[in-house]
This record gives structure tokens, sequence and C-alpha cells, in this order.
């Protein structure tokens, strides 16, 4: 058996207006997998995600790397779990690429001639040095989804979250991003409703409904799994 | 969408853009300190400045079209405060008005401080322009920032320069949503929406804000933003800080003399 680098125990969580997010999540991630976490609109999905580097604390156990989630140990966490949010506008939020992506390391501590290392390495990566001084708002937005990526990857993480990568691309660049992904040996957690792109990257799939995980398995045996898909709406419904 | 940037010509390759952009700051402030703080009938310290800014500017390389684009965006601010002092009381009457029962009277002292703010202002601004224009925003910010200039702003400024153009984007958008739906309808309808699309987008860069600082959080922000610079001071900085510097003074000399 694999390592475990994520233990999440029966995890609930509402919102402070009182609404119901997720209820009595279960879920393991190992070592080196690549996990999909798929479900439809308002499933729970992204809140389930801001659990994992402790943005949101649900009242249950979320271990990661075999770290509790304290005070103490969030900058340790947030080192090593990297999350890329759905919306590039709001990951890349510095005057330059080389600011944004060496926002982490300099949080890190880091000297900079190791910034300039991390930096360099990252955007090397995923294939956007040639962009080092530009400004996030005059890149397209292929490029900025990958400067978004090397903004994590500079943190040199063991752990990377995406929430919706492949929202608002062109089959073109999503095709190209799919490639960036399967590139990165690290392990995934992606939350999509894009099932494509999960048959492409993801060995294993959670499917989430209403705050619950209601199916876990093979990415093959979930997705051939007809009426499960039509029930919670990750497929029309056929005639 | 296209706009307009605040730094266009922050990289043609001018003699203005390689200088040092800590040295351009305290340039303009010091220009800024001289002119302002110069003799109001000291006519020809104003020409000698304007020559200053006027050298600067070939050296910059930027179209003078634009430079006056930049200056007239100001100007109703300059005209608004300045345009009553004509009339100011004072000794020698140059013209007088009557306008009915009331008599408008345009003192030489009053014209003499109608030119001195239009003056100073107009001198300042353009300084400003240039400097601006010359130095890319985020080389800007960083400078002011190895000047000691407070972290706050600095965070508040560099997130104006990263987000107004996508608020501003944004509010294109909902006004073609708008647009796309009246059809006629009494004028007032229309301002009604205009005020809740002000709203919305208040709203949405309030969420907006959010979402950036949990992006922030993720990656490990503790509340200060740090950042590298590769600022060196060279020969030809020096020579144009000191360039600078004796020409003001000279300037203040020659003026004291004559004056």
């Amino acid at each position: 058996m694999d390592k475990i680098v994520i233990e999440i125990r029966n995890l609930h969580y509402s919102y402070p207006d009182g609404t119901k997010a997720l209820s009595g999540i279960d879920l393991e991630v190992f070592e080196g997998e690549s996990l999909g976490i798929i479900g439809s609109n308002g499933s729970g999905k992204s809140t389930l995600l801001l659990h994992l580097n402790g943005i949101l604390r649900g009242t249950s156990q979320v271990k990661i790397l075999g770290w509790d989630i304290t005070d103490k140990n969030l900058p340790l966490i947030r080192r090593r779990v990297g999350i890329i949010f759905q919306d590039p506008e709001n990951q890349l939020f510095m005057p330059t690429v080389f600011d944004d992506v060496g926002f982490g390391p300099m949080n890190m501590g880091l000297k900079k001639e190791k910034v300039e290392d991390a930096v360099n390495r990252a955007l090397e990566e995923v294939d956007m040095l040639p962009f080092l001084k530009r400004s996030p708002h005059h890149l397209s937005v292929g490029e900025k989804k990958r400067v978004a990526i090397a903004t994590v990857l500079s943190m040199e993480p063991e752990i990377l979250v995406l929430d919706e990568p492949s929202s608002n691309l062109d089959p073109k660049h999503r095709r190209e991003f799919i490639g960036l992904l399967q590139k990165l040996q690290l392990t995934k957690i992606i939350a999509t409703h894009d099932l494509d792109l999960v048959v492409e990257t993801c060995s294993r799939i959670a499917l989430l409904d209403e705050g619950r995980i209601v199916a876990v398995g093979k990415t093959a045996d979930i997705l051939q799994n007809r009426l499960l898909l039509e029930d919670y709406g990750m497929i029309a419904r056929s005639p | 969408m296209e706009h307009g940037f605040l730094d266009q010509y922050s990289n043609v390759g001018s003699f203005m853009n390689r200088l040092d952009p800590r040295i351009k700051v305290v340039s303009l402030l010091a220009f800024i300190i001289f002119v302002v703080s110069t003799n109001p009938a000291a006519f020809q310290a104003f020409a000698l400045y304007g020559l200053i800014l006027a050298v600067l500017t070939v050296l910059s390389r930027i179209p003078i079209g634009y430079i006056l684009k930049r200056m007239l965006v100001a100007a109703p601010f300059i005209l608004m405060t300045a345009l009553f002092i004509p009339f100011m009381q004072g000794k020698t009457v140059v013209h007088a008005f009557a306008l009915g029962p009331v008599t408008l009277t345009v003192t030489r002292e009053g014209l003499l401080i109608f030119w001195n703010v239009l003056a100073k202002a107009s001198l300042s601004l353009l300084c400003a322009i240039l400097m601006t224009a010359t130095t890319g925003f985020p080389e800007l910010l960083k400078a002011l920032e190895k000047l000691r200039c407070p972290q706050v702003i600095i965070m508040v400024l560099s997130f104006m320069y990263r987000y107004i153009f996508l608020v501003q984007d944004e509010f294109m958008k909902m006004r073609q949503a708008k647009d796309s739906r009246s059809v006629g309808g009494p004028q007032w309808l229309h301002l009604k929406a205009l005020a809740g699309m002000a709203g919305m987008l208040f709203i949405r860069s309030y969420e907006r804000a959010e979402s950036v600082y949990l992006a922030m959080c993720s990656r490990g922000f503790g509340g200060r933003i740090q950042t590298f610079h590769h600022f060196q001071v060279t020969i030809k900085d020096a020579a144009f800080l000191l360039t600078i510097f004796v020409s003001l003074i000279g300037i203040r000399f020659l003026s004291a003399i004559h004056g």
C-alpha cells in the first residue's frame, strides 16, 4: 500500500450563514496518485479543497502528510500543499510575473539567489520563462493558467491542488494544459466537472454530491457507471 | 480588451528609461520642491525650469502628444482652483467688468498669483508625467519602497495597478449587457441601472479581494510583501542627479541675483 498523504475523517463544514457545505467527508489520498474530485455545481468541491491547507477548518480530523492542521503547522502545510484557484486573476496578484512566482519562496524566507533559482525553475517547468518580466495583465488566459501553476511549483510542494483547472480554455490550450498536468510528477488533486480532463489526468475519482462523497473508485470504474453519473448530474440523462 | 497603460513608454530604451528609478524619484521630488518654492515674479527661473523639462522630454523619447493629453486630464482641476484668483482683492486694478449690479475687478496681484499657480502646477505636473511615463510601474513601486515609503501605500498602489484594468473590464462587460437589454424606456431608469452597476462592481471587487487574500494566505503570506530589486546606481545615474541639483541650485542663485 502506498503512503497516505492526506487523511480526512468525518469532515463537517457549514458556512457562517448556516448553510451546510460538507457533511461527513471521509477521504484518503495516496502519495503520487492523481485524484479527481468530481461533482455538480455547488456540490462542495471548492469548499473541500480549502480544507486541504487549512484556509477553512471544519469540525473533524484532517491530517496532511501526517500533521494535524494547527496554527503552528500551517506554514509547513501551506509550503507543501499548493492550491491553484480557479480564476488565475486571483492567483496572480503581483505587478510582475517574477514577483508573483517569487511570492511563495520569499515568504518561505529564502535568500535572493535561491528565490531567483526557484522562480526560473518553476517557470521553466511550465514553459513560461520568457514572460518573467511581464505584467500578468498582459498574458492570455492559457498563459495565466500556466504562470498560476508556476506560482505554486516555485514553493516545491508535495501535493498540487487544482480547482477547475480547465475552465475558460479553448480546445488547443486545454490540450496543452492537460499535457502539462500529465508531465508534473506530484500528488495531484483536481476538482472539476470536466470528465474528459479527469480521464486524461486522474487515476482515481471521488464523486461528491451535496457535501457527501457518494462514490470513490478507479477512474474507469466510476466513469463506466452511467447510472451513477446520471443520478448525480455529471452527464445528461439520456431521453 | 485594450487599455491605455500608465507606463507604455517605460520600455523604449531611452536614456530616461535606463536611469535608476530611485534617482528619478529623488530628482522629481527635488525639482517639484524647487519649483514650488520659487518667487512668483522670477519669470526667467520658470523659463529655465521649462528648458530642463524640455531637454528631459527629448531624452525620454515620449511623443509630445502623449504628454499634452496627460496634462489635459489634470487641467480642469488646476483651472477650477485658479479661475477665481485674478479677481482677488488688490491695490492695482487692471480691468473691471460690470455685471449688472456686481463689478468684478481683475487686480495685478491677483494675476500674479494666478500665473504663479498655473506655472508651478504645470511644471510639477509635466515633471511627474515624465518620471512616471519613463518608469515601469512595478519599478517605481520598488523605488518608493527602497526610499522608505510606508508599505501599506506600496501594497495599495500595487494592487491598484494589478486590478484596475480588470475592474474596468468588468464594468465594460456589465454596460454591454445592460445596453443589449435597454430598449427605450425613460432616462431615469437607465440612471438607476447605472447606480446598480456601481454597487455590483463594488461587491464583486470586495469578493475578489477576499479570494485574492485566500490565494495569498495559501502561499504563506504573513502580513508583509517582500520583493527584490536589481537597482544599481551607475556613474550615469550619479551624473544625472548631480546635473539636476546643480541646475536647480544655479537657477535659484541666478534669480536671487536678478530679483
